[in-house]
């Protein structure tokens, strides 16, 4: 599955700040991390703003915080801000008209879905902060057994 | 607290603001099942779990006792599961109580959560079993059934249960969790993916064969 560039810059952005919630964190900061353009992640923080998934601090040292509930904010409802599913792409476009292959070829697509859906639809941000540490303690491990006598 | 999405996105996105709302609703029960850290401590064969006195949710944890189930355990799964279910199952119960409480017992596993302040209080269930070589997989724990009740939210309660099974089949030699979930149920997908359980290497398959069970009474 290929996540749209804005929902991925969200994603990004919400585990950062989620990571950390006592921190502001700025824009420039996390467009640094990512290699992101500031003005694209400008426009994608200002929709998450709105979505009360984080609030923008003024003044000196500001940024952006973590809003939202990390427990009860999935993947999904962040990606649903950016994009939706084929479906109803396809869907509004018309293509393939109501007809028997269209149909088959759908309720194969349409498992795809659902299956992406459900995916996205129960990983929290809690879940995906544990993921990365996960991660990181699986890479401090591989660099600990490439240099035991470190 | 939900996500509030602005007009522009719900117009280009018809379906979202109700599946997101569906969600919301179902994720706000998801803590009865959520997770904290306990010590496990496995007597013989009745494994017993300390709680630590975490308290960095508002709520604060069950004092509970995770031991085996017993026969006398038996009417109030068959009730919680009711509540929970809204279907009565006193034979299939009947029957897993006898296999899964009773034979095999280095293989199967039926864990109830007691209540310490109200004995004989089953405030959730955790039912599994090892299992080896079937679709060609290697010995893996199964974890069939696991339920809480609704009033006892919040207390950590399911992730006790998961805890204890975890550790009873790992410590029967199982270096592998497994269950299934329904994809239209939030609720039970976001606590086994907060346990860190993630897709594994198969897929169910299923084909209609005829006229569905009936799911109104027990076969």
């Amino acid at each position: 599955m290929k996540l749209q560039i804005a929902s991925r810059l969200a994603i990004y952005a919400l585990l950062d700040l989620a990571a950390h919630p006592d921190r502001q964190v700025s824009v420039a900061e996390i467009g640094e991390k990512y290699g992101i353009s500031t003005h694209h992640l400008a426009k994608v923080m200002h929709t998450l703003g709105r979505s009360n998934l984080v609030r923008a601090v003024r003044g000196a040292g500001g940024g952006y915080q973590f809003s939202g509930n990390a427990k009860r904010t999935t993947l999904l409802d962040i990606v649903q801000l950016f994009e939706s599913f084929a479906q109803e792409e396809d869907e509004q476009s018309g293509i393939g008209g109501d007809t028997e292959t269209n149909r088959a070829l759908r309720q194969v697509l349409d498992e795809i879905d659902d299956i992406a859906r459900a995916t996205l639809g129960s990983i929290t941000i809690a879940t995906m902060l544990k993921l990365i540490d996960a991660h990181r303690l699986h890479d401090s491990n591989d660099v600990a057994m490439a240099a035991p006598n470190a | 607290m939900g996500v509030n999405l602005p007009m522009k996105v719900a117009n280009s996105h018809r379906n979202a603001f109700t599946r997101i709302a569906q969600a919301i609703i179902l994720r706000q029960a998801i803590e009865s099942l959520e997770t904290s850290n306990v010590t496990i401590v496995l007597g013989k064969g009745r494994p017993r779990m300390d709680a630590e006195t975490k308290t960095d949710d508002k709520q604060a944890e069950a004092t509970l006792q995770i031991r085996r189930a017993c026969a006398d355990d038996i009417d109030y799964v068959i009730a919680l599961d009711e509540r929970i279910t809204g279907l009565a199952k006193p034979n299939y119960w009947r029957d897993v109580i006898e296999r899964y409480g009773q034979r095999r017992l280095e293989q199967r596993v039926f864990f109830v959560a007691e209540s310490d302040q109200h004995p004989k209080s089953i405030l959730g269930y955790v039912v599994g079993e090892v299992r080896a070589w079937e679709f060609g997989s290697g010995p893996c724990g199964w974890v069939i059934a696991l339920s809480v009740d609704p009033d006892a939210r919040l207390q950590h309660i399911g992730e006790r249960l998961f805890e204890a099974i975890t550790e009873e089949f790992r410590r029967n030699g199982v270096g592998t969790l497994r269950t299934m979930v329904a994809r239209d149920n939030p609720l039970h997908m976001t606590f086994f993916r907060s346990e860190g359980m993630m897709a594994g290497p198969y897929i169910q398959l299923e084909k209609s064969i005829g006229m569905p069970a009936k799911n109104t009474t027990e076969r």
